[in-house]
Parts: structure tokens; C-alpha cells; sequence
């Protein structure tokens, strides 16, 4: 065969209109990580992946030529590490090691509008449960989880076939808390309660008790929830790392190289998924929708939880830390503390606020342990 | 999926989920809390007294 009917042959016979649709959104992926600063370290890969995928007769994946099954590298990075759910995994020894407990170990209290703020997932559970068989409908829930790893791994537990639009729409929705959640805070919280101060009382947070609460909530999940120790175990594993004070060198290996050397295998995988006749569907659309509504509910959940207890106690809570409850971390708790700057410049709202994102961290993961626990 | 096949008693019957759920979750950062607060008074540094 010709140079030129080879290229005829692969531009023409092999050529889709739609990979045409998958190579710009590859590139608006590109775009949002490049010139908006949008989860750049999972989207770009995830876009350049998406174009690769995409391209006639694609190397990268298996395909069959000549009648011979022939393996992709992209597709053996998948079966080695997204199938099995290890890279998800690894990925979260590497943010266990980033997170610091010391804020919600001083003030324990604020981690229950981590558990609030879970609401979404569950609210979307029954939202997409009217679309999609009951499975799909929990993975798709878990974009509520605001965690990527959680996501991954409860679609994948659950046999979802919708993995590339839960993780495109999980990352997205993550990167666009700052544009999400202030509207939704706003339309569920008058002036005055956005305005309420709340007294920060910073206690010393001994450090056996930093290293003994990663190994305690191990323990309790393994035992309250079989199915989400393997992310609960994996994520205090970072973090004892980090509290132990023997491992620095570990600790910084496993926040930055190991971290960064995982994301940039999963991204760039998990475009596997997005191939053309996979991605193009309107369950595509409706994903991306849910997920959208998963957000909005788990800000609705933390901010009516806060002023739900705001009607029993005596020094009021500022209601906009509830919405920090979501495992977006660290712009949850940013976003509150902003616009409680922008009501009262005197307002800091920061530590609270950093204290219930990160609880949000510890609950998602267990709410996705729980969807597992029913579903799986 | 079959979006002609939109059910929306499905809502409905999965709304034990949502309760049992948020139930599950509440109780698990429940524990979750009172473990903390136990290591906290177990293992706590003892506020320094000119902390006034």
C-alpha cells in the first residue's frame, strides 16, 4: 500500500465527524488549564489524552488491525491502574500526606457540616436514579463527593459506564466552587447572617494526638464502613506519614513527586474513556447536569444544617461555614472566608472554615464507603 | 438509560438511600468526633497558665 492510500485509507475511512467534536473538547480542556488556571494538573492531561484517543486508528488504545488484536499503552496504563482502583488509591496516600488535621483536632465540633454537606450525593442519588439504573446513578452521585479519587474509585467499583463524563464533570465542578457556591450561599443566607463573627479559639493540638487520629479513624471506618477503608486507610496513611515526624523525606516525596506522578498518569488515562462513540451521548450532557446539581445541594445542605443549629444555640455560627463542608479543599474554605470579607472587612472566617473543608475531606470519602456499602 | 423511559417514582423508592445515608454519615463523623475530643483530653497539651 501507497503512502497516499494509507493516508486516504486512515483519514478518510477510518475518520469520524465526531472525533472532530472530541478534538475541541480536548482543547477547551487545554484552554481552562491554561488560561484559567482550572484544575491544570488533571485537565490538561485529561484534554491532551482526549485528542490522543481520538485520533483514527489511535496507537494508545487496543485496537485490531489485520484482524489482530493489538494492546494500547493508554489502555494497559488503565487495566494496571484505574481498573484496579490503584491509582485513585496512590493518589490519596500523596493528599493524606498535604492535609493538616490540626484545625478540625482543635475545634472537633465543625466536622459534622463535613457530614451535612454531603447532602448532594445523596439528593443526587435519587435525581439520577430517575435516569439511570441504580448503579450508574450512585457513581454519578459521588461527583457530589467534590474528591476525584472518591469518584473514580466508586465508579469503577460499581462497574459504571459513564467513568470519563463522573471524572471530566468531578474535576470541573471542582475547579468552578469559587463561581458555584457564592450564588447558592447567598440566595440561602440574609445579610445578617452573613455578617455573624464567630470567635476563633485556637487550642494546642498535641502531637500523639496528630499521629494517633489517623490510625483511630482507620480503625472506626474499617469497622462502621468495610467498604471505604481502602480510601479512608490510604488517606491517613499519608497523613501519619506527615504527623509521625520521623519520615519528612517520605512525606514530602509522597505531597509532591508521588502525588504529581500519579496525576499525571490519571489524567492523561482516564481520557481512555472519552473516546468518541463512549463520550458523544446525551447521558453525557445529563451527567455533567446532575453533577452540577450535586454541587449546589451540598452547599444547600451545609448552609441549612448551620442555620438549623443556629435556631438551638446561644453564640451563633456563621451559616456560610457549612458550605465549606465539601471536599473541595482549598477553595471551599476560601470562598466563605471571602465573602465574609466582602460583608465585614473584620470578618475572618478563615480558620473555621478550613477546618470544616477539611472534615469534608474525611466525609466524603466515607460517604463514597457508604454509597459502596449499599450498592456494591 | 432510556430518557423516554424517565421514571420518576424511582425518586421515591430510592429515598431510603438518602436516609439511611445521611444517617450512616452523621453517625460515622459522630464517633469520628467524640473520638477526637477523647484524644484531645487523653493526649492534649495543657494550656500554658500566662495564657490570659
Amino acid at each position: 500500500m501507497d503512502f497516499f492510500s494509507f493516508l486516504y485509507q486512515n483519514a478518510v475511512d477510518n475518520f469520524d465527524y465526531r472525533m472532530l467534536i472530541m478534538w475541541a473538547i480536548g482543547g477547551l480542556l487545554i484552554l481552562l488549564a491554561i488560561k484559567k488556571n482550572m484544575e491544570p494538573t488533571l485537565l490538561l492531561p485529561i484534554g491532551f489524552g482526549v485528542i490522543l484517543v481520538n485520533l483514527p486508528l489511535s496507537g494508545v488504545v487496543d485496537r485490531v488491525v489485520n484482524g489482530l488484536p493489538q494492546e494500547g499503552a493508554l489502555s494497559i496504563l488503565y487495566k494496571a491502574g484505574i481498573a484496579n482502583e490503584l491509582f485513585p488509591l496512590i493518589l490519596f496516600i500523596g493528599i493524606g500526606a498535604m492535609i493538616d488535621f490540626g484545625p478540625i483536632l482543635a475545634n472537633p465540633k465543625l466536622m459534622i457540616f463535613g457530614a451535612a454537606a454531603q447532602f448532594g450525593i445523596f439528593f443526587t442519588l435519587c435525581t439520577s436514579s430517575m435516569f439511570f439504573d441504580i448503579k450508574d446513578a450512585a457513581a454519578i452521585a459521588t461527583i457530589g463527593a467534590a474528591d476525584g479519587p472518591t469518584a473514580i474509585v466508586v465508579a469503577q467499583m460499581l462497574d459504571s459506564k459513564y467513568l470519563g463524563a463522573i471524572m471530566v464533570a468531578a474535576y470541573s465542578y471542582m475547579a468552578l466552587v469559587p463561581i458555584i457556591q457564592p450564588p447558592v450561599i447567598k440566595l440561602l443566607t440574609t445579610e445578617k447572617e452573613r455578617k455573624i463573627r464567630m470567635k476563633y479559639k485556637p487550642s494546642q493540638v498535641s502531637k500523639l494526638t496528630k499521629i494517633l487520629f489517623p490510625i483511630v479513624i482507620t480503625i472506626i471506618a474499617g469497622i462502621v464502613s468495610p467498604n471505604s477503608v481502602a480510601l479512608v486507610g490510604f488517606l491517613m496513611f499519608g497523613n501519619l506519614i506527615r504527623e509521625c515526624g520521623v519520615l519528612d523525606s517520605l512525606s514530602e516525596t509522597a505531597q509532591r513527586v508521588l502525588a504529581n506522578l500519579v496525576t499525571i498518569f490519571l489524567g492523561i488515562t482516564i481520557a481512555t474513556q472519552m473516546q468518541f462513540d463512549k463520550f458523544l451521548r446525551k447521558e453525557t450532557l445529563l451527567i455533567l447536569g446532575l453533577g452540577f446539581i450535586a454541587f449546589i445541594f451540598d452547599t444547600a445542605g451545609g448552609v441549612i444544617f448551620a442555620k438549623f443549629l443556629n435556631l438551638f444555640l446561644k453564640e451563633k455560627i456563621n451559616p456560610m461555614i457549612g458550605a465549606a463542608g465539601i471536599s473541595a479543599f482549598p477553595m471551599s474554605g476560601r470562598v466563605v472566608h471571602k465573602i465574609g470579607l466582602s460583608e465585614d472587612p473584620q470578618n475572618f472566617l478563615l480558620m473555621q472554615s478550613m477546618g470544616v473543608n477539611v472534615s469534608g475531606q474525611i466525609a466524603s470519602v466515607i460517604a463514597g464507603g457508604l454509597i459502596l456499602n449499599f450498592f456494591a | 438509560m432510556n430518557l423516554l423511559g424517565f421514571n420518576p417514582h424511582a425518586f421515591i423508592e430510592t429515598l431510603p438511600y438518602m436516609g439511611k445515608g445521611m444517617l450512616g454519615i452523621f453517625i460515622v463523623i459522630g464517633i469520628i468526633i467524640i473520638c477526637a475530643t477523647i484524644l484531645n483530653k487523653l493526649t492534649g497539651k495543657k494550656k500554658p497558665k500566662d495564657d490570659k
